[in-house]
């Protein structure tokens, strides 16, 4: 009785934090189905896509510590996959597409990850790279990927076979469905205990070896994960835009990734989701406007900016301020 | 009875009226507005070969056009397609969504304009393309909503090949893009060079992109071949020429043909590296008076000459004005059926006429890189050599694949 009574300030904030999270989560759910009637819904798509595919850069990078520069590759791959099937398979509807062009991301991380793990730092990321780089040059030669033409006409079909995709407001709900899957994903596994070790590898990974845990095989689980996220996202892709094309298996696309997180903030649950935002909202705005010509150039500029004075990024740094205010 | 009798009527005739509106509304502009949007690489490789220069060459249709077409305004809007095929589409499907977009102007990646093409036939609208090279376009990849104006790589490789073959050029060493444009590049000037007479005696196909063809040019001057053709384009073509210059082969006694080369390119290579390059161009900005009195307009603007996919713009927004002004609408169909059946003869295109697969075929040049000494200002760098005849310089019907023709 008297531990209960000592430990009840303690839960009580719990509580507290936890209801506040929840609220945070609901609201920020209300927004997103409201979000098609105020914006154009297929640019809310794109930003959700990208968002998705950030979240599971993020997961490899904020929470394994590993900066992987080929995950262009699976966001590619799933998008081939899946555009492949859905258009020379017409009776296949468009959540089993998604399903298989997924899977092919996991499989093709596993067999990345299984060799990419093996180093760490620069090297690692050297090793993703090439192997992103095999998989681009495979996809501009692969005849069904149509080169550098692109896999066109991907039908959005009817998602288990009778609610039709053609209409945007239907695709929009349908993608941010995907997209709060893939987040809860990701939510539950960094806040799960393989989470934790995750984070006890990336603070330092000889301890946690000497702790008993095996290394490798969170790495490669971490790295699994990430690659079948960033699949799904390339998938769902596919399936708003109706194509596929080599864009999306560039290391630019890896790239872009690495931008969006460290803008939002590596290693935060919303930094990558506020990251993907910014980036195709500012991409999307200055390509219509007379400054387009400068769309690098800002983003460039943003970027430096955003290294030198805010490191943690634009999410990690309200965390911070927060913390130093509110606690 | 009589208050029965009188609802009828006035039913009826609300009824009618209301049909006529109907039908009358289909021969209207939408709107009110003529709405063209022009999409293109605005910041990257393509930038100077459409870019913002393509957007200028519009505007300037639109102005010597007076502004508005049967008194509907005509409004122009622009974006960056940054050659990303879902960036492009994307661009395209809010513009139809937003703003009834009713014409679009531009387009250069291939990936890209297929990627617009399906949206555009998705949506009942039109498309006019003057950036893309790909045949393909009018090809295997043909809508009913959309037009391929300036070029495509069949008079580029038929054009070229021939006409060198003519004049004693008949053995060749092929320098390939090892992916499906090169390749397919690669096929059409071995079979032109082979069905002239000549013949291709090697080859080698390069990565793409590469940055460092030493290699290569030392196999295709090993080869003994007379001519080196560059099956590859941008900044593969470019990097192949400096390279080729570097190793001196030009004064070794062998030519190269570029088979995507643009004025822009030559432009920034200068005539030092690029001089006695044959290439075959749609429209050079020196050709005749028409022509370089409207590049001298186009020269006050932009500082720059314009090249060919930048006339085509202004050459088909005016042949599409004129079709809206002539039809009274800005109906995909209407328009497009109109546009088949006027011949086009401007400042860009000769013997012009918009084929039912949306090729518009009109007269293609042969032209040689002048060398320093013979150029007499920064953009003289052309010399035309010889015309090819529109009929002859495009893929024929009878070999198309497009879902419009019937073979």
């Amino acid at each position: 009785m008297a531990t209960t009574q000592t430990l009840t300030p303690v839960m009580e904030r719990q509580r507290r934090a936890n209801m506040r999270r929840n609220a945070f989560y609901l609201a920020l759910i209300v927004v997103g189905l409201l979000a098609p009637f105020v914006a154009y819904p297929v640019f809310l798509m794109k930003v959700l896509t990208f968002a998705l595919f950030a979240c599971a850069f993020n997961l490899l990078l904020g929470y394994a510590g590993l900066l992987s520069f080929g995950h262009a590759a699976f966001l590619a791959t799933g998008g081939y996959v899946t555009g492949y099937l859905l258009s020379s398979y017409p009776g296949l509807t468009p959540e089993l597409g998604i399903l298989v062009g997924t899977g092919a991301a996991v499989l093709l991380g596993v067999a990345f990850g299984a060799l990419a793990i093996r180093r760490q730092g620069i090297y690692f990321a050297m090793v993703t790279l090439a192997l992103a780089q095999l998989m681009f040059f495979f996809y501009i030669q692969a005849p069904f990927t149509g080169g550098e033409d692109g896999l066109h006409g991907v039908p959005r079909g009817d998602l288990f076979g009778f609610i039709s995709l053609r209409s945007n407001l239907a695709m929009y709900y349908f993608v941010f469905a995907i997209f709060l899957i893939g987040f809860a994903i990701v939510q539950r596994a960094v806040h799960s205990p393989f989470g934790q070790v995750l984070k006890a590898i990336r603070e330092n990974e000889p301890r946690a070896v000497s702790l008993g845990y095996n290394v490798d095989a969170y790495k490669l689980l971490a790295f699994v994960i990430s690659a079948g996220l960033a699949g799904l996202a390339g998938s769902t892709k596919t399936i708003v835009f109706q194509l596929a094309s080599l864009t999306d298996a560039h290391w630019h696309m890896s790239g872009e990734v690495i931008l969006m997180t460290l803008l939002g903030g590596v290693g935060t649950l919303f930094g990558p989701v506020v990251g993907a935002s910014l980036v195709v909202s500012l991409q999307h705005m200055l390509a219509q406007s007379p400054m387009g010509n400068w769309v690098n150039v800002i983003l460039g500029l943003i970027f430096v900016i955003c290294v030198l004075s805010f490191r943690s990024g634009i999410v990690g740094e309200i965390i911070k301020m927060y913390r130093k205010n509110f606690r | 009875m009589t208050f029965i009798k009188k609802t009828l009527a006035s039913s009826i005739a609300i009824a009618a009226a209301a049909a006529l509106a109907a039908t009358s509304a289909q021969a209207e502009i939408s709107d009110g507005e003529v709405r063209i949007g022009y999409l293109a690489d605005m910041s990257g490789t393509y930038r100077d070969l459409a870019g913002p220069g393509g957007l200028e060459a519009l505007r300037m249709a639109v102005e010597d056009f007076g502004g508005s077409v049967n008194g509907a305004p005509i409004e122009v809007f622009s974006a960056d397609d940054r050659n990303s095929a879902d960036v492009g589409a994307n661009t395209v499907r809010e513009w139809v969504d937003t703003r009834n977009v009713d014409m679009v102007a531009g387009m250069v990646a291939s990936s890209v304009t297929i990627a617009v093409t399906n949206v555009l036939e998705a949506n009942d609208k039109l498309g006019i393309i003057s950036g893309s090279a790909a045949s393909s376009i009018t090809n295997e990849h043909c809508t009913p909503n959309h037009i391929h104006w300036v070029y495509d790589t069949y008079p580029l490789a038929n054009g070229t090949a021939k006409a060198i073959v003519d004049q004693g050029g008949d053995s060749w060493f092929m320098l390939t893009a090892d992916y499906a444009f090169g390749h397919a590049l690669e096929g059409d000037v071995t079979r032109v060079v082979e069905e002239s007479g000549g013949e291709v005696v090697g080859g080698v196909r390069h990565p793409f992109p590469t940055d460092d063809f030493s290699s290569y040019i030392l196999q295709a001057q090993g080869s003994g071949a007379k001519i080196i053709g560059l099956a590859n384009a941008g900044a593969d073509t470019v990097n192949a020429i400096s390279t080729a210059a570097q190793f001196g082969v030009v004064e070794a006694g062998q030519q190269l043909a570029g088979l995507l080369v643009f004025l822009n390119d030559v432009h920034a290579m200068g005539l030092e590296t690029t001089q006695g390059l044959l290439l075959t161009t749609g429209w050079y900005w020196n050709m005749d008076d028409e022509a370089r009195e409207w590049s001298e307009r186009y020269y006050e603007r932009m500082n720059r000459m314009p090249t060919m996919v930048q006339a085509g713009v202004y050459s088909s927004t005016m042949h599409y004005l004129k079709a809206v002004e002539a039809t009274g609408s800005d109906d995909a169909t209407t328009v497009r059926e109109y546009m088949m059946e006027q011949p086009i003869n401007d400042f860009f295109a000769r013997n012009g006429r918009l084929r039912e697969d949306g090729r518009m075929i009109h007269d293609m040049y042969l032209a040689e890189v002048k060398s320093p000494a013979d150029s007499t200002g920064e953009w003289d760098l052309y010399e035309i050599l010889a015309t090819i005849p529109a009929e002859e310089a495009y893929r024929p019907l009878s070999e198309s694949q497009c879902k419009l023709v019937q073979n």
